[in-house]
């Protein structure tokens, strides 16, 4: 009996040629939707609401004003309080003629008073930038 | 005398470590990116006006709500015991008037407030005015 022939080793290997080009398209990917976090804000507690809803428009899109309870507002990483509130007004209306599109996004403490938040509503009403929202957190019950 | 030609040089940029540096730049843009998007109430405010303008409206075209320095809420001059009953009353009331052909409350909310009124208690109060479906909802000037 003849003795049996060893099968020829296979050799295997994963392609890796466009592994490149992979992770070229994830690298792209990843460069569009990031958005880099341009301003910092104030600590604050914002309050909930049942409908809330997404805001419509991209965060490049959107002005956020902090208020906290203490009275401070800060847009722009610029600190205004109650006296330099109308302060406000040319830095919104140059974002609001910039952008037509632009949204503030209120992001007031609940503590907070009215007294201050429509203060600044009315600067927004004076630029022109009339599309507010209030920052909340969903609200499942009550 | 014939010149000997130059050698040719063979150079290649290596590209072995080319994944290597796209995967770094690839962490880095991962850990960067955040994808949750802002969240919250949306309103439109009307267009600023020098002096105030007056508008006649049938008083019962128009909800009343005030909200107090104390909390309280006041809807058509009448407080509320109960907050939980705020949103039946803007519901019953808003049914008053029916809706527009494009199938919208035809009744206007009024949201005012004190200027020492808490935010949280005006959020509560928009809150319950957006969930009755109400459209149109005017923010008068908070009473000194």
């Amino acid at each position: 009996m003849p003795q049996l022939k060893r099968p020829a080793p296979y050799i295997t290997t994963i392609p890796s040629a466009s592994l490149p080009d992979i992770i070229f398209t994830l690298l792209i990917f990843f460069m569009v939707v990031t958005s880099f976090k341009q301003f910092d804000g104030l600590p604050v507690i914002v309050p909930e609401a049942k409908t809330t809803a997404k805001i419509e428009v991209g965060k490049r899109d959107i002005a956020y004003v902090w208020i906290d309870k203490r009275g401070q507002i800060v847009l722009d990483d610029q600190l205004y309080n109650e006296e330099t509130v109308a302060d406000l007004v040319p830095i919104l209306y140059e974002r609001r003629t910039a952008n037509p599109k632009t949204v503030i996004s209120l992001k007031a403490d609940r503590d907070c008073r009215m007294k201050i938040v429509t203060d600044v509503q009315q600067q927004c009403r004076k630029a022109y930038a009339l599309r507010i929202n209030y920052t909340t957190r969903f609200k499942d019950q009550g | 005398m014939a010149l000997k030609r130059g050698t040719k040089y063979e150079a290649e940029i290596p590209t072995a470590s080319l994944p290597d540096i796209i995967f770094t730049l690839i962490i880095f843009f991962l850990v960067t990116t955040t994808i949750t998007s802002d969240k919250g109430v949306s309103l439109t405010l009307p267009e600023f006006s020098e002096g105030t303008e007056t508008v006649k409206l049938k008083k019962d075209m128009v909800l009343n709500i005030l909200i107090a320095e104390t909390g309280d809420i006041m809807v058509d001059a009448e407080i509320l015991a109960n907050r939980g009953e705020l949103l039946n009353r803007i519901r019953t009331s808003l049914e008053e008037k029916g809706k527009d052909a494009e199938g919208k409350y035809i009744k206007i909310v009024s949201i005012k407030t004190q200027g020492g009124t808490l935010y949280d208690d005006y959020m509560f109060v928009l809150d319950q005015v957006k969930a009755a479906g109400a459209s149109k909802i005017s923010i008068a000037e908070p009473e000194e």
